[in-house]
Order: structure tokens, then sequence, then C-alpha cells
């Protein structure tokens, strides 16, 4: 493992499994984290990327891990105790969750929340500490006196930015940000994205894995980016190389298909991609994609394995070659 | 062809009566319903009559065997059945009337008067204890049929009703599909009917079933302090009698354990249905 | 390109839509504040807001699912409020129809998915007979494939295809106006542009107008001809949708622009972003413009300047 590789996930398969068979929402992922950077994961709904962020932080039956490694800071989380991964929570590895807005419980204060969360972590919720959470509130532009408010009476993006201290109170090594700006309106969105580099900048994270459907905010913030799709991962490269200049079907399909400002449909007429993502309940062997794929072919029927194009841009397809590279945006 | 369509249309029937939780609680039910109608025509005795000698256990003269004082227990319990079963649906009934109207004005209604006027009126209601109420009232009335008792228990049962209703008023309210029906220029009665109604349809009928078992808990409860109807029999009197002629102390398990017993199979054959139902209107449960 | 010497086909003028609440501590708030404008036929208008700037109220009372607590909607230059009786209703909505957000709660899930074209045959065309054909062809107008949807329930199909089904209901009739509330906000990015790109089709077909909802920016510059932008219940800026984007006046609809992700650009890492800075811009804008009320800026596009 190279020194500056602080999570290294190897074919790691988590499925849901329910009465009826095998849910493989995450089937085979491998990717590294970086010290200092800000990893995008984006797909769409049910690719997978939120399945993934549970599998590491927060599995719950049916949500099980089948086979394969997480080695985060030199020990592989999937095989930790939950006892002792919980101690490593929020101070090395937090995870700011999906609709956070409805994690603060409405009969609590703000500093109570703090306090007890922190306290659950085994240190003292002393003077030292809050003196620390009033510089990150100010950090974040809130006023300090909203840790004696109640939830009720914070906005939407308010809300949010308590989250984010709360989540980053500790310095963790790793945050895992889950949809955040998806619930949030534009401007909040903006702010909240922004937010989370200044934290990495300043060193008070050290590298961040950012999910989210919205690939143009990816754009703004990520130094690489990962494509998930039904639960595989189909390219990882440069936030700059994937963006303009993607090699898998579905990336290229994916980034043509988004809007971009100064762009009308009497100019340019925009396509999406036709179809649906595939059931993954006790889904076989094959790319997961080739129902909807142009360029499909035979070898599509066997899972595709992942090549390196350079050394920073890696993608699972078979064709990739006979495709070649479509310079988009 | 004619039986397979029949099902084809009225399918949420044909889910209703194949699901196995339904048929259990109903099948369980009825056999209760059918003692409380063909028990005291079957039996040859008279609840009050002295049939026998005291302290017998089951036997095939008293199938549940004697009271201390030799009344048979088997008549005491099927004709108690009856007064028991018929206050419960009785107030069953007025109590989820009045919770469906005041339920439903109040939802569709919400932020107006109506509704803050209603539901001030069902707090106050809920706020007052109940069984204190119960018994109070009871206690001063000197004559006490079936229709009063009847009454007494609704009269503190809807409030729990209306505000379920409500909720689910509420919550109907905001679903795009009214809207939609709305923008159709549909005739309101059809909105009702198809949208609201049939969408509280289930919801209503398993209120029903829940208003109906604690309805029968709280009379028995009523009749077992001695607080039933004045004349007559009941279930809870059956009980009553045996606490206080320390039955199970002194060996007469037959007395209270099998009134309680069927007591006990009522309220959970009725809970069973309720559970099986909410499959039935569920489609999605269905598939899982 | 927008013909302007044609009727406006919908007229929204001052509306205004104050909701209560309450009966013995009364609140009130105010969703819509006198907003105007003009809708032409064969156009889509992007009505572009954030949560709370009274974009779906608009639509909502245009559809006439709320009523205004002031000013006035006219529908070729007919006053809507005036409509009594359901001859009158129903002719009002076979030429204006909705599509909603969220495609599962547009469905009674009790019944199957035929039943939204049902009540559309059973009001406004009873004499039809071929009413299986009939739905058919339109669902094969939406890219829909009869087989797989048709007599299924709501909660077996996706949401994509709950979206054209709705539109494939509005399409039975001859609608003029269709209301289109964030229909693709819950759809996946891949599937939302099938299906914009099929509502601008059908406008150019057959002459319908869009009110297009959204809260997408780039959505509204890609779909629409002219844009409006809500602020807290008024219509702060409108116009021709690229002079709108390449010209924007008022600061909330400036802010919104520089807060769109682009692939095209990427943001200014020293640009300091804060949303609260934003509301201080606004009213010491409509401080520093007190008394002008709405400014024409040019022959479509016109800007709030201040609030009195």
């Amino acid at each position: 493992m190279a020194a500056d590789v602080i999570l290294d996930v190897q074919e790691l398969r988590a499925y849901y499994r329910i009465l009826k068979g095998d849910v493989k929402a995450v089937d085979g992922v491998t990717f590294q984290v970086r010290r200092g950077e800000i990893l995008g994961i984006a797909g769409e709904s049910g690719c997978g990327k939120s399945t993934l962020a549970h599998t590491l932080m927060l599995r719950k039956p049916p949500l099980t891990h089948i086979s394969g490694k997480a080695v985060f800071l030199g020990q592989d989380i999937m095989a930790m105790g939950k006892e002792t991964f919980r101690k490593r929570r929020l101070q090395d590895i937090s995870i700011i969750p999906q609709y956070a807005l409805d994690a603060l419980s409405p009969t609590k204060t703000i500093g109570t929340f703090f306090a007890d969360l922190v306290r659950e972590h085994g240190l003292p919720a002393d003077s030292a500490f809050f003196e620390r959470v009033r510089e990150r509130l100010r950090f974040v532009n809130l006023d300090p006196e909203v840790l004696d408010k109640y939830p009720i009476e914070l906005s939407g993006g308010m809300k949010q930015r308590v989250i984010m201290v709360i989540s980053t109170i500790l310095n963790p090594a790793l945050v895992i940000a889950d949809e955040i700006t998806s619930a949030l309106d534009v401007s909040s969105q903006r702010f909240a994205a922004s937010l989370l580099v200044e934290l990495r900048d300043k060193g008070i994270i050290g590298s961040a894995i950012f999910i989210t459907h919205d690939l143009a905010i990816l754009y703004q913030i990520a130094d690489r980016l990962l494509i998930m799709y039904g639960g595989h991962v189909v390219e990882t490269g440069p936030v700059e190389t994937i963006v303009h200049g993607p090699r898998h079907p579905y990336t290229q399909a994916l980034l043509s298909s988004l809007p971009k400002v100064g762009v009308q449909i009497k100019d340019q007429r925009l396509e999406g991609i036709k179809g649906t993502p595939p059931e993954l309940l006790n889904i076989g062997p094959g790319c997961r994609f080739r129902a909807r794929c142009p360029y499909r072919t035979q070898r599509c029927e066997e899972t595709p394995a992942t090549e390196n194009i350079s050394p920073e841009h890696s993608i699972a397809c078979w064709n990739y070659r006979d495709i070649g590279g479509e310079q988009v945006g | 062809m004619a039986g397979k369509d029949f099902w084809k249309r009225h399918e949420n029937l044909y889910f209703a009566v194949s699901n196995k939780k339904v048929i259990l609680g109903v099948t369980v039910f009825l056999a209760i319903v059918a003692l409380a109608i063909f028990g005291p025509m079957v039996t040859p005795y008279d609840y009050e009559e002295f049939a026998g000698r005291g302290y017998q256990p089951p036997s095939k003269e008293h199938w549940f065997g004697t009271t201390i004082m030799g009344r048979d227990v088997f008549t005491q319990v099927v004709f108690g059945l009856r007064s028991t079963l018929l206050v419960g649906f009785l107030a069953g009934t007025i109590a989820s009337a009045i919770g469906l109207v005041v339920g439903f004005v109040s939802g569709f209604f919400s932020g107006k008067a109506p509704d803050e006027g209603l539901m001030a009126l069902t707090n106050i209601f809920m706020v007052i204890p109940s069984l204190t109420l119960l018994i109070i009232l009871s206690a001063y009335l000197p004559y006490r049929g079936i229709a009063t008792q009847a009454i007494i228990v609704a009269a503190t049962a809807w409030p729990w009703t209306a505000r379920a209703v409500r909720s689910q008023t509420l919550s109907l309210k905001s679903q795009e599909f009214v809207n939609l029906s709305r923008i159709s220029a549909a005739p309101t009665f059809r909105i009702i009917r198809e949208d609201i109604a049939a969408n509280m349809f289930s919801y209503v009928f398993m209120v029903y079933i829940l208003q109906f078992n604690g309805t029968i808990l709280s009379s028995v409860g009523l009749e077992f302090l001695g607080l039933g109807p004045t004349r007559g029999i009941s279930l809870g009197l059956v009980l009553q009698n045996a606490v206080n002629w320390n039955a199970l102390h002194l060996g007469m398990w037959w007395w209270t354990i099998i009134p309680g017993l069927i007591l006990t199979l009522m309220i959970v054959s009725l809970y069973f249905i309720n559970t099986g139902l909410d499959e039935v209107f569920n489609p999605r449960l269905r598939e899982m | 390109m927008v013909d302007r010497k044609q009727e406006p086909i919908l007229r929204v003028e001052n509306l205004t839509k104050v909701f209560s609440s309450g009966v013995f501590f009364r609140q009130f708030t105010e969703a819509v504040r006198e907003v105007s404008f003009e809708m032409y036929p064969g156009t889509i208008m992007s009505l572009i807001g954030e949560s709370g700037s009274g974009k779906t109220t608009i639509g909502r009372m245009v559809l006439k699912l709320l009523r205004p607590t002031a000013g006035k909607i006219y529908f070729q230059e007919q006053d809507i409020a005036t409509l009594r009786g359901k001859a009158e209703l129903r002719e009002y909505y076979r030429r204006v129809q909705g599509v909603f957000q969220d495609p599962f709660s547009s469905f009674n899930p009790l019944f199957r998915v035929d039943r939204v074209f049902d009540m559309v045959y059973d009001v406004f065309l009873p004499d039809v007979k071929d009413r299986e054909e009939r739905t058919r062809e339109v669902l094969r107008k939406v890219n829909l494939n009869p087989e797989r949807v048709l007599h299924q329930f709501p909660h077996q199909l996706s949401g994509g295809q709950l979206q054209r089904l709705l539109i494939a209901r509005a399409l039975l009739l001859d609608v003029k106006v269709l209301i289109a509330d964030e229909l693709i906000s819950m759809l996946d990015a891949s599937t939302r542009m099938g299906i914009l790109n099929l509502l601008a089709d059908i406008c150019q077909s057959t002459g319908m107008s869009v009110l297009f909802i959204t809260h997408d920016l780039a959505l509204g510059y890609y779909i629409s001809d002219y844009t409006m932008i809500m602020h807290r219940g008024r219509l702060v800026e409108q116009g021709a949708t690229a002079e709108v984007y390449h010209n924007p006046i008022h600061p909330y609809t400036r802010m919104l622009f520089r807060s769109v992700p682009d692939i095209g650009h990427r943001w200014d890492p020293k640009e300091k972003f804060v949303p609260e800075q934003v509301s201080r811009e606004i009213a010491e804008f409509y401080a520093s413009n007190s008394g002008r009320g709405f400014a024409q800026v040019s022959s479509s596009h016109k800007v709030l300047m201040s609030l009195d």
C-alpha cells in the first residue's frame, strides 16, 4: 500500500439478503482514497453509491458484507468488531449522512447534541471542547449562539452546516459525505460544497469521499472521480479526464445528457439514455450496462475486468478501445 | 368462466378470503359468536339456577363445571358472552361512528374553525380518565341496561378513533392523486368514493376492529368491578364472582380460566384479522 | 421566436396568495405577492425559484386547485374565477392540465394506472368507442410500450414511466397550457432528457404552451424560451431566456447563476460565497432603487427594482 493511500478498498461485495435472494448492490468494488484528496463517487439512483457508504460505516441487516476488504489506516474495517469500530468513528472516519437535516433530535438544543455525541466517544464535553465548537461554527458562518437553539429554529442550510461541524469536530482523517447537497437549495449547495473543500484545505479534515448524482458539483470540488453503475465501478480517473474525456459508454452518455447553461434545445438536442437500470436481485455475471449500451458485443456477457488506460485512468469495459474518446463540454 | 371473472374484478376480496391470518382469526371469532348464539339454546339450565352440586370440575353434565354455589359455569359463560358481545358491538359501532365523523370533518377542514373546535373537544375527552368516568357514571345510574353501558363505554372510546381518522384524512389530502382527479373535472362524489373513501376504507375497517376490542375490554372491566348491567349476567361478572370466591385458590380453576381463556381468544382472534387485513389492503405488502 | 403580436393564451395579473393557519392565533404567510406575466401559444416558460418561492402555488392557482387571495388569471381572455358549473370547468380542464412533481403520489395506489385514462374518457370523451386503441396510440407518442405499462399497478412501474403516463393523459385532450410542476426533479439524469425532449416536441407539433416550474436553472435554460425568476413570492426578473441569463440585473438572479455548478467552468475558489449575504444584497438593492417598482430593461426583459 502506497504511503499516501489512507483507504484501500479491494473487491468489496455487500448484498442485501432478503427472502427472495440477494440484491447485489455493491459487487466487486475496488478503489483507493489518497491523503488530502476529495474523491467523488457518482452515479444514478440504484448504482450502489449510498450502499457503499453504508457498507463502510453503518452496516445493518439485511445489508451483509459478503467478501472483500477495506483497509483504513492499516486496518481492515470490514473485519473489525463493532465496538472497536465505534471508537474510531467520528475521530478517524466520519460520515455526513443523507437526510442529515432529520438527524437532529427536535427536543435537544444543538449544544446538548454536541455534548452528548462527544461524551459517547469517551471525550469530555468541557470548555476547551466548546471553544473549538464555537470556532468551527464561526468558520461555517454561523453565530455560536446557535448552540442554544432548537433544530426547528434553523433553516435547512443552517442545519446542514451544523451537521458538517459535528461530523468534523474531531478532525477525522476521512469524511464520507453522502448526498449532502441534494436536499438543499442551489444557493446553499454551493456553500456546503465549497465548505468541504475549505475544511480539507485548512487541514481540519484529511480526505473526503463525496457521494452524489450531481456530476456538475463534483466537477467543481473533486480531485478524482469514480463512476458507478448497477453496483460496479465503470470508470475512475482525474476529474478533468472523466468529465472532458470519458471513455466508458455509460459515462459518455451520462455526460452528454447533462444540460449546460448556455445550451438551448434549439441549438443542441441532448439525449438521455433509453431504458432503466437492471434489477439487482440475484443478478448474474456480465456488464450491467449492456442492455442499454450501443456498443454491446457478445463479450459483454462476461463481467468486464478493470483495465488501466493510463496510470491514473481506469475503466471496466471490453470494447473501450474500439469506441474511442469523446470530447464533451 | 364467470367464477374466474368474479375473482378478477374483486381482487381484494380474493386476497381477503385466502389470507391465513384472516381465516384463522375469523374462524376462532365466529366459533365464539356461535357459542354465544347457540350456547344458551343448547344448555338445559338457567344461569341463575342452582343446577347441581357446587365445586364440580368439568364433566358430562356440566361442561365447564359448576360454581361454588352449584350454578352451571357453561350456562353462565354463554349467556354472559351474549351480553358482553352485544355491549362491545353497540359501543364499538357508536364510538366508531362518532370518531369517523369528527375525524373526517376535522381533517377535511384542517386549519379552519371546525377543525380547531372539534380537536379541542376531542382533546378534552381524551384527557378525562376513562375508567374513572365510567365508574362514576355507572355508579350514579340506578338502573343500567345494555344500551346505557354501551353509550358510556362509547363516550370515552371515540376520541382515539377521531384522531386516527383525522390524521389519515390529512395525509390523503396531500396526495397528488386527489388533485389529479380534481383537474380531471371528476364528479365530487367519485373523488370522495374512489380516492378518499377507498383509501380510508381499509383503515377505517381496521380501526373499527380495534375499537370493538377496546370496548369489550372496557365493558368487561366495568362488569368486573360490579358496574355492569344491573340485571342479567355478563362475562365480566362471571370473572368477578370467581375472583370474589377465590376460585383459583380453592382449586376451581375451571371457573376463572375457562371464561378468561374465551375472552382472550376473542381479543386475539380480532387482532389476527386486523393484521391479516393489513396485507390484503396494501397491495405492496402482498408481494413480499 | 416568440411572436408577441399574438394574443396571450394565459394572462396573470397581480396574483396574490396569502395562507392563514389557525383560528385562535391566526398566522399569515404570503406565498405569492403581486405576480404578473403572460404566456403565448407554443412557448415554454420556466418559472424558476427555490423552495418557498411560491412557484408551486402559482401553478396550483392556474389549475384552480387554490383560490387567489387577490389578482386575476385570464385564460383566452376569460377570467377563470368566473367559471361556474361542471360544464364550464370541464371545458377549462380540456384545455389546461397539469403534471405534478411526485409521480408515485399522483396515482391512487389501489387502482391500476389505466384509471387515470378512464377518468378522462368518462368526463371528457364519453362517446369514444375504441378507448384501448386510443390509449395505446397516445402511449406510443410518449415512447411507452403499451404492453409493459397498461393494467399495471403504480408501484410496479418506475418514476419515469409514471411521468410519461401522466403526460400521455394530458395528450388525450387538446391541451393548450400544461403546468409542469417540477416534473423531472424526482427522475434520474439519464431519464430526464427523454421527457424534456418529448415536451419540446409536443409543443412544436401541437402548439401547446408549458409553464415549466423548476429549481434547476440549467434545465430551464435548455428547454425554455422565456424565463421568470421568483424570490419570496415575488417575480423579481423575467425575460427571454438568453437575455436573462446573459444580462441578469436583480441580485437574486445573479446569485442564482453564480451558484449553479456547470461542467463548462469551475467556481473561483477565492470567491467567498455566503447565502446570508444575498438577503442583505437584495435589501440594499431595493433600498437604493426605492420607488422604481418594475423596470422594463428591454421589450421582453422586466426587473423588480423595489418593493414600493
